[in-house]
Order: structure tokens, then sequence, then C-alpha cells
């Protein structure tokens, strides 16, 4: 095949071809295939991390798999179970085959005994079974809600058994799909693997910086002109990555999602790596940008999530599902102006009960957004208790 | 060797022996549930309470506990 372009530093995963292979191979080149080995070296090199939330490095879990007795199944996690993100939908409507290049370069290096490619009810199946109707790559359609994605959930699912989160002492990386060691990363991840093996680890480092490396994809929602997925160097500032969707009147921006952590509207400047995130407790996490404006009360939001969150509960494990409601429930008398002093100080233990006791990251990933929606709105979560409402000020009511 | 004790949360019902035989290592939450008292995920066991410990992974009803070799 022709050499093909070099992908630009960071418009590298949505200008793809949609389902058709033949423009696809014409514009990427033939997917070169790596032994084992020399993938490894690749990931590795690259730093590649997981795109779906977690943030694992890679080539961890490529190594445990591939230290595995028996051959492995590798899957393409494309669940996108969070309301707030729409990247893995629209990768895979508009790059199937770069997923399914990933998904495949290391299904041959693995041996695989089977690659499978799963999507959740809200993404459109039909380009990526199409582009995978060329390869030896089941997609399999599943069904389930926000913990679905958790990749036990996935594994049990594709199991035959509900979607929901099991005991993680045992890892799906030693037991998984068939009872084989299995290789679960997200639909974002594939495509970056594809990206690298063609084009190196040093060309997928030229984007980001030197500890948290390459584009990720952002979903980009809330208090927005142009809602939307874009494509960013990791380490870019936040500001720059959410002018194209043109914020209104910010007051914070929750990153990472319904699991994630506020980012309060005069620290924009920061950047999107784990190190500059981290006093924040926040995470880029799948890539979810949520501007909440000022005139919305903060309080009363996140008792919204609470409730969802509450309500996706697996309704498996003890603590999440009584301390999840007991959250939702504290928040909203917060939210209502109901003036306890206390509340803050139980909804601090509250967080603190659930957190590190659950089969998944469920309820530490709702512990963390209610911290940091007390931390970051402290001076609003006050004023609620003296009786008032800061969102509210312009309207005039008590 | 230090063990820690492994609780699986989607079999733990809260029956209560485990927190019965280890009141030193485990308290009880709001909701009848074993809470580590050091806050640890899974608490490591002290030597004194070894015998104790395996006692509660043998007596819990709904098989939720197990002991490991805290290399892992």
């Amino acid at each position: 095949m022709t050499a093909t372009a070099v992908p630009s530093a960071v418009n590298r995963l949505l200008d793809g071809t949609g389902g058709d292979q033949a423009a696809h191979v014409a514009k990427y080149g033939d997917l070169p295939h790596l032994p084992l080995d020399a993938l490894v070296r690749a990931v590795a090199g690259s730093r590649l991390t997981g795109r779906g939330g977690a943030g694992f490095p890679t080539e961890v879990k490529l190594r445990a798999v591939a230290a595995g007795r028996r051959r492995p199944v590798v899957v393409g996690n494309g669940l996108e179970g969070e309301p707030l993100s729409a990247k893995d939908a629209v990768l895979l409507s508009r790059n199937p085959h770069l997923v399914l290049d990933g998904l495949e370069v290391l299904g041959r290096a693995l041996h695989a005994r089977r690659a499978i490619l799963a999507t959740g009810p809200d993404i459109d199946p039909g380009p990526v079974s199409t582009a995978a109707r060329s390869r030896r790559i089941e997609v399999a359609q599943v069904t389930g809600g926000f913990v679905a994605g958790q990749e036990t959930a996935l594994v049990n699912q594709l199991n035959g058994r509900a979607p929901l989160p099991r005991d993680p002492f045992t890892r799906v990386t030693e037991s998984g799909v068939d009872g084989r060691p299995t290789l679960v990363l997200n639909v974002e991840t594939l495509a970056q693997v594809a990206l690298v093996v063609r084009w190196g680890a040093d060309w997928f480092r030229s984007a980001g910086d030197a500890d948290d490396s390459g584009t990720s994809l952002f979903t980009l929602s809330g208090s927005v002109a142009h809602p939307g997925v874009v494509e960013a160097a990791r380490g870019a500032r936040l500001r720059d990555v959410l002018e194209p969707a043109q914020p209104w009147d910010p007051a914070a921006v929750l990153v990472g999602g319904y699991h994630g952590a506020w980012v309060p509207a005069q620290d924009l400047d920061v950047r999107l790596t784990r190190r500059d995130l981290a006093p924040y407790r926040a995470t880029v996490g799948a890539g979810v940008l949520h501007v909440l404006d000022s005139g919305t009360c903060p309080v009363a939001f996140a008792a919204e999530v609470m409730d969802y969150l509450a309500s996706e509960s697996a309704r498996q494990c003890g603590p999440c599902l009584n301390g999840l409601p007991r959250l939702a429930s504290d928040l909203h008398r917060l939210a209502v102006g109901v003036r306890d002093r206390s509340l803050p100080a139980e909804v601090e233990r509250m967080s603190a009960l659930v957190t590190g006791r659950g089969a998944c990251a469920h309820p530490d990933g709702s512990a963390r957004f209610v911290a940091s929606t007390l931390d970051v709105f402290r001076g609003h979560v006050a004023a609620h208790l003296e009786g008032w409402c800061p969102s509210r000020r312009h309207e005039g009511t008590s | 060797m230090t063990s820690r004790l492994h609780v699986d949360w989607t079999r733990c019902d809260g029956h209560g022996s485990c927190t019965d035989l280890l009141p030193d290592l485990l308290a009880v939450d709001d909701f009848g549930y074993p809470i580590p008292r050091s806050g640890e995920r899974d608490p490591a066991i002290p030597r004194r309470d070894e015998d104790a410990a395996r006692h509660a992974v043998r007596s819990c009803p709904v098989m939720a506990l197990r002991l490991y070799d805290a290399r892992r």
C-alpha cells in the first residue's frame, strides 16, 4: 500500500472514513501486525492510559493478559454508560475501522481466542457492524445503565449473566470472558493503539506532556452554545478545550462526569493532566467536561445527580445500596434550604463510609463527586445554611 | 507474613458474625455492614486475631469473606 500522511498533532481520531474500509486503508495504510513483544514495547513507550474513565496504564493490562497460560479474549468496551459522554458514540460512527484495527492488532499479537466489540444501547451499531464484516471480530450489542460498563459487569454480560459488577478479587485479566484471561479496553483506547502501531510511541507522545501523553476525546456539555465532541492534547488548558463550545457564564466545570470533580471558573487555565487535576481530586476520566453556569444552583444540581447515581446502583453491595440514597436525600435537604448545620459534616461522613466498600467504582466515584461539590461550593453551601441561594440572587427569592 | 481480610460486597448481607468474632478489627456501619476500623479496604489481620479471622471466614453464612497473603 502507498505511504500515507502522518496525522496532525492533535486531530488524530475523528477525521475517519465511516464504515468504508477501502477509504480507511487509503487514508491510514495497511494495519501493521506486530509480534507481542514489539506491541508491548510500543504501548509501553507511548505511555497510553485507558480512555474509559479509570486511566489505568494500557501496558500493565496488556502484560497481565499476555502472562496468562490460556489463549485470551480481547474486548472493546463501547458501553458508554455515562450520560454526559458521547465520545465513544461519535468515534464508533466516524472512525469504526480505527477502533477495530486496535482490537485486531491486539487480538493477533495475543493469539486471542475471541475478539469482541461491545456496544451499549446508546451507540449506533451500524457503522461498526459493517466495518467488522471483513474481520474476525464479533460485535455484541449489550444492555445496561451506568455501571454496566464497569469491566467486570461487561464480562458478566458477555458470559450470559446479568450486567452487574462482580467481586474484583479475581481480576478479569486472570479470568474473564469464557473464564479466559481477558483484556478489556475502551474503544478510544483501541483507536489510540491503532495509531501507536502505525506511527510509533514517539509520535504518540508528541502530543501531551511527559507523564500524560497523547490526545483525548472530550464531550462538552452543559451551559455551552455548541455541545459536542472534540479532540485535544492531554495537557491542553481547560479553557482552550472548552472554547469551541462557547461556554456561557461558567461558575465551574465538572471534569470527568458524574464520578468526577469540579474545577471552579477562576481556575480554567488548569491543564488537563493527572498531575494538574490532582488538587481538585479530578481526573480526565472519559473526557466529560460539563459547564455549570452561575445561575444554576450547584447543590440542587448535585442532589439530582445523586438521585441518578443512587438509582443506578447495581443494588448488590450494602454500603452503596443504602449509602447513596442517604447522600441524595441529605443533598436535597441542603438544596431546599433546610438550615441544619450538621448536614455538610454528615454528607462528608457518609461519603467516607461508602468509599472502598463496593465491588465496583460506583460508590467511590459518587463519593468523590459529592466531596468535591461540598469543597468547591463551600461558600454556596454556607449561604444555603443561612437561608439564601447565591444562584438566585438576581431573582430576589429568599 | 501478614494476612488481609477481603469482603465480597456483592455477597455480604450484614449478618454480623464477622463483626462479633473480630470486634477489634471490624465495626458495624449505619446499615449493619462490617467496616474496618483501620479504614483499609482489606484490613491487615494482627497475629492475635488470625484464629478468629479464620473462624469468621468459615462461619460467614453467605461465604463473603476470604483471607489472602498480603503480598498480593
